[in-house]
């Protein structure tokens, strides 16, 4: 019963902060939004008793992620009396869509027969069950092979994201150790014949 | 008989074409005439060794097949041979007319530049004529029938860069593509109601088929068999000009003359005749195809004869007298004498080569000048051809003795005892034919070869009559550069060729009129119901050929081409004024002649105006506006259009882009949802 | 007691509001890919369910991986917008429609 009435309490809060994450006008309240989103949601999936995606999903996102976009948001020099302006015209034809698909994917979840029985509720795990303890060991004998591509990915991302974003500043004055190495003679010393005396 | 003797008979003349044709310089310009030569004379001595086995031996007709090209749906199309006594007659009379014009070739063509060419083209005429009169099916026939027409139109055009030839050669296959267009349908037809191209087939089927119906709407039939015997005959027509098909034959004298005697006059033209008697089995069976035929015959009998009074060109007028000749043959078809059309055929050969190697002579003996205007008192400087001339032209006038007399007062006599119901007409055309015969073929003969010698003056006498030109011929050839200056004899190598000829056109006539036409020489090869046979009937009051000449004397047709004779003497040798004041008081009968019944005119501002207009209609309408405008170009705007439209939808946003695949996403769930 | 039902439901509206967040924002590419972070998590909600009313671990697997992904994916996202705004100084969704067709 009671984790019945912190799953609405959750829901609640995780729809509402949805909505503010996409109605709010100045991104800085999105992304806090989104935070709220990302711990509600954690909070639910800890109801779940999948503790371990829960804290990596507060670290990763909310510590991580999020902070990134934050710090992205405020980085970039956005006028923010523009981006306010709002939605278009068109906006409740989007609102009217969204409310069809729910009520539709509502409709297939409950109304159709997806091979599993809905209505049923979890089962509690034993006492001892550790949800990281039993991940890792999916993770590291099953999945290893997908978990160092995932790893690879993260690398390539990472290069990724410096490569993208890396400027090379007209006038900024750098060493070249190739062309050092590679320099000759000629290069260096120049041999000039003179009189040493103006003639008259 | 052995077939191996027969596929000689026709593969040699091929042999001879492919070695000069192709043979390139390997093959010098003499050994090309001897090759061909070589071929077609063997050729011809087998033909004859054939006739004589044939006739004499009496071996019996050979049929079979040789080669089976293709079997399609139980249709066998076969390369055979059908030699009975008809065939063999034509082969002889082929190969022998052909070996003369290959003769006569080395002397006419001796400094063309096209020597070798011609040569090849000939000898590939004489195979593909062989073919055509040797076949056993209609699918060989029409082999033949189209080779035929191929040769024709490579040598009327042989001076290609004339462009009187071209246009002439390219109007003779178009007209007989009309004629073909028949033919190929006749075939069809054949084809359609015995399920086989034999000949032998079609022939057992053809009383069953006369008694069956073509429906040709929901309401109106006519009768199968009378229909494609017509439509047969409209190949025949073209191929041997029959009105309205005629108009290209005076057109192809642009041709060398050796071509004109050959092909235009004895062989390629008699085609059609030869096909009709051949398929006399089921001819006979229609009234109403052998009315057609009579009416047409007729008609071009006596009407293109005509036209052969006011023309000057002297290839031309035997041009038109070979038309003229055509139509007799023709109507002798039409009334069932199909043994008289072939023998005429046959001797037509003779003197219609004769005359045509003998106006030949007179070209080369003038220089190249065609306008008998500019000629006149040849005879004194060209004794042979003169007297050979003379010899076709009383052969073609129906002189009692001469050739042609017995197979044209045979024709005549069948008109006249046919029951036909067109026949009444066939005999006065035919009839009256006879005068212009005689009268055009005199005015020739007398204005070449007798009096005023006018080639001196040639030039002035040309101007004074320059308002009647219109039909005048180009005289531009590669070879024509030299006008005026004396006529001479021509050398040997034409003269003899038309001594060659001279004699079976004297003499044919007298010695084969008994066995060819009532001795029964034809057998079973051509089949006559006993009611139609008027043959049979004239037989009866036959009594040899002598009696037959003698008799001649005393019927109107004698005396009308005496008359003939006599009016073209007043008019062109005796008072030569009265031609051009008579020809003053019938202006509007001879402005008529003199544009060739508007044939000409006809096909060209109605026919050929009105395909170029229909086909203008059909390719700004039909092919701009319909298949380019609205198929082609129109699957294009359409696609375009749409994709202007689909564009909008690509707006670049990506928000747009996530609003469809939302509405995507919305209408699948809807259908998993509905979906039962 | 929690159902499948309910999570399932939940993570419907999460994930439709995500997608109509990317659609009516008309504005700010930022927020496009805060969206795009709202979708996946609507995703993972469904993998964490069923993973659990299955009892198969699987599904919370994969949910890492999604996590991997789509940490990197913000990351070059992200540097991806910085290049953009240094070249075009404006991260206005209505002025980037270069892929017009």
């Amino acid at each position: 019963m009671l984790v019945q009435i912190l799953f609405y309490l959750f829901g609640a809060f995780l729809v509402a902060s949805a909505l503010g994450v996409i109605v709010a006008r100045n991104p800085v309240h999105s992304a806090l939004a989104l935070v709220l989103c990302f711990v509600t949601s954690a909070a639910i999936w800890l109801l779940l008793e999948a503790e371990f995606l829960a804290v990596v999903l507060v670290l990763v996102y909310v510590g991580a992620v999020m902070v990134l976009f934050l710090f992205v948001v405020m980085m970039l020099d956005i006028d923010l009396a523009e981006l306010r302006s709002g939605f278009t015209r068109y906006a409740w034809l989007g609102w009217i869509t969204a409310g069809v698909v729910i009520v539709e994917i509502v409709g297939v979840v409950t109304a159709r027969n997806l091979g599993v029985d809905v209505t049923r509720g979890t089962v509690p795990l034993p006492e001892d069950y550790s949800n990281t303890a039993e991940l890792g060991n999916v993770l590291y004998t099953r999945f290893a092979y997908p978990f160092e591509l995932a790893a690879m990915l993260l690398l390539v991302a990472i290069i990724a994201a410096i490569a993208l974003t890396m400027r090379r500043r007209p006038g900024l004055k750098v060493q070249d150790v190739a062309k050092q190495v590679a320099v000759r003679r000629e290069e260096r010393v120049r041999i000039v014949k003179m009189d040493p005396e103006k003639r008259p | 008989m052995n077939p191996n003797l027969l596929l000689a008979i026709v593969l040699l003349p091929l042999a001879g074409a492919i070695i000069a044709g192709l043979g390139g310089r390997l093959v010098s310009r003499m050994a090309a005439a001897y090759v061909t030569i070589a071929g077609v004379a063997i050729s011809c001595v087998l033909s004859l060794i054939v006739l004589k086995q044939i006739y004499w031996d009496g071996v019996p007709a050979f049929n079979g097949p040789v080669y089976t090209w293709l079997v399609s749906d139980g249709v066998t199309m076969q390369v055979g041979f059908l030699v009975d006594r008809l065939t063999a007659l034509m082969m002889a009379v082929v190969t022998f007319v052909s070996l003369c014009v290959h003769v006569y070739t080395i002397g006419y063509m001796h400094d063309d530049p096209g020597f070798k060419r011609f040569f090849s083209y000939i000898s590939l005429f004489t195979f593909s004529m062989l073919m055509l009169v040797m076949s056993n099916n209609f699918m060989q026939l029409f082999f033949g029938w189209e080779a035929v027409g191929v040769v024709s139109y490579l040598l009327i055009g042989f001076w290609y860069t004339r462009p009187s030839a071209i246009f002439a050669n390219l109007k003779a296959f178009l007209v007989n593509r009309v004629g073909d267009f028949g033919f190929v349908l006749g075939i069809a037809g054949v084809l359609y109601y015995t399920g086989s191209l034999d000949y032998t087939a079609a022939f057992e089927a053809a009383p069953r088929i006369a008694q069956e119906s073509f429906p040709l709407t929901s309401t109106t039939s006519v009768e199968a068999l009378g229909l494609i015997c017509i439509l047969l005959f409209i190949g025949a027509m073209g191929k041997s000009a029959q009105v309205p098909l005629h108009v290209w034959l005076p057109d192809s004298m642009e041709g060398p003359t050796p071509i004109s005697a050959l092909i235009h006059a004895a062989t390629m033209v008699t085609a059609g005749i030869f096909m009709v008697a051949r398929m006399s089995p089921l001819f006979e069976h229609s009234e109403l195809a052998l009315n057609f035929v009579l009416i047409i015959g007729a008609t071009t009998a006596l009407f293109m004869g005509l036209l052969g009074i006011v023309n000057n060109d002297i290839k031309r007028v035997v041009a038109y007298s070979t038309l003229s000749q055509l139509g007799y043959m023709t109507v002798a078809l039409g009334v069932s004498a199909y043994g008289a059309a072939i023998f005429h055929l046959m001797t037509h050969a003779f003197f219609k080569a004769l005359l045509f190697l003998a106006a030949g002579s007179v070209i080369i003996g003038m220089h190249h000048e065609q306008d008998m205007r500019k000629m006149g008192g040849l005879a004194k400087y060209m004794p042979v051809t003169a007297v050979t001339c003379w010899i076709g032209a009383l052969a073609l006038i129906g002189t009692p003795f001469f050739s042609g007399f017995y197979s044209k007062d045979m024709i005549i006599e069948a008109a006249a005892a046919s029951h036909r119901w067109a026949a009444p007409y066939a005999y006065w055309c035919v009839l009256i034919g006879v005068f212009v015969t005689a009268l055009y073929t005199f005015r020739m003969l007398f204005l070449t070869f007798h009096g005023e010698e006018r080639f001196r003056t040639a030039h002035a006498h040309a101007a004074s009559h320059g308002g009647e030109g219109g039909h005048g011929e180009s005289h531009g050839s590669a070879d024509a550069h030299h006008h005026g200056g004396e006529p001479h004899e021509s050398p040997p190598v034409v003269t003899v060729p038309l001594i060659a000829l001279a004699i079976p056109s004297i003499f044919i006539g007298l010695f084969t009129v008994g066995p060819v036409l009532f001795g029964g020489y034809f057998g079973d090869s051509i089949f006559v119901l006993e009611r139609n046979d008027v043959l049979a009937e004239l037989g009866h009051e036959f009594h040899g050929p002598v009696a037959f000449a003698l008799h001649g004397f005393i019927t109107p047709t004698f005396w009308l081409a005496l008359a003939g004779v006599v009016t073209a003497w007043v008019f062109f040798l005796w008072k030569p004024g009265l031609a051009d004041r008579a020809a003053e008081a019938l202006r509007p009968i001879r402005t008529i002649l003199v544009n060739k019944y508007y044939f000409d005119w006809f096909n060209e501002n109605v026919i050929a105006r009105g395909s170029r207009l229909l086909g203008r209609a059909l390719w700004r309408g039909g092919d701009q506006v319909l298949i380019d405008g609205a198929l082609v170009n129109g699957t294009a705007a359409t696609v375009g259009r749409f994709g202007g439209v689909v564009r909008l939808i690509q707006s670049g946003y990506l928000y747009s882009y996530a609003f469809w695949m939302f509405i995507g996403l919305a209408v699948l769930l809807g259908w998993f949802l509905l979906r039962s | 007691m929690i159902t499948l039902a309910h999570l399932l439901t939940l993570s419907a509206i999460l994930f439709a509001i995500s997608i109509a967040g990317i659609f009516l924002n008309r504005k700010n590419v930022i927020l496009l890919l805060m969206c795009v972070e709202l979708l996946l998590l609507a995703a993972n909600f469904n993998f964490v369910a069923f993973s659990r009313f299955l009892g198969n671990l699987d599904g919370q697997v994969f949910v890492f991986f999604v996590l991997t992904v789509a940490a990197a994916e913000s990351a070059i996202g992200l540097a991806i917008l910085v290049v953009l705004f240094r070249s075009r100084r404006s991260i206005n969704v209505e002025d980037l429609n270069t892929m017009k067709g």
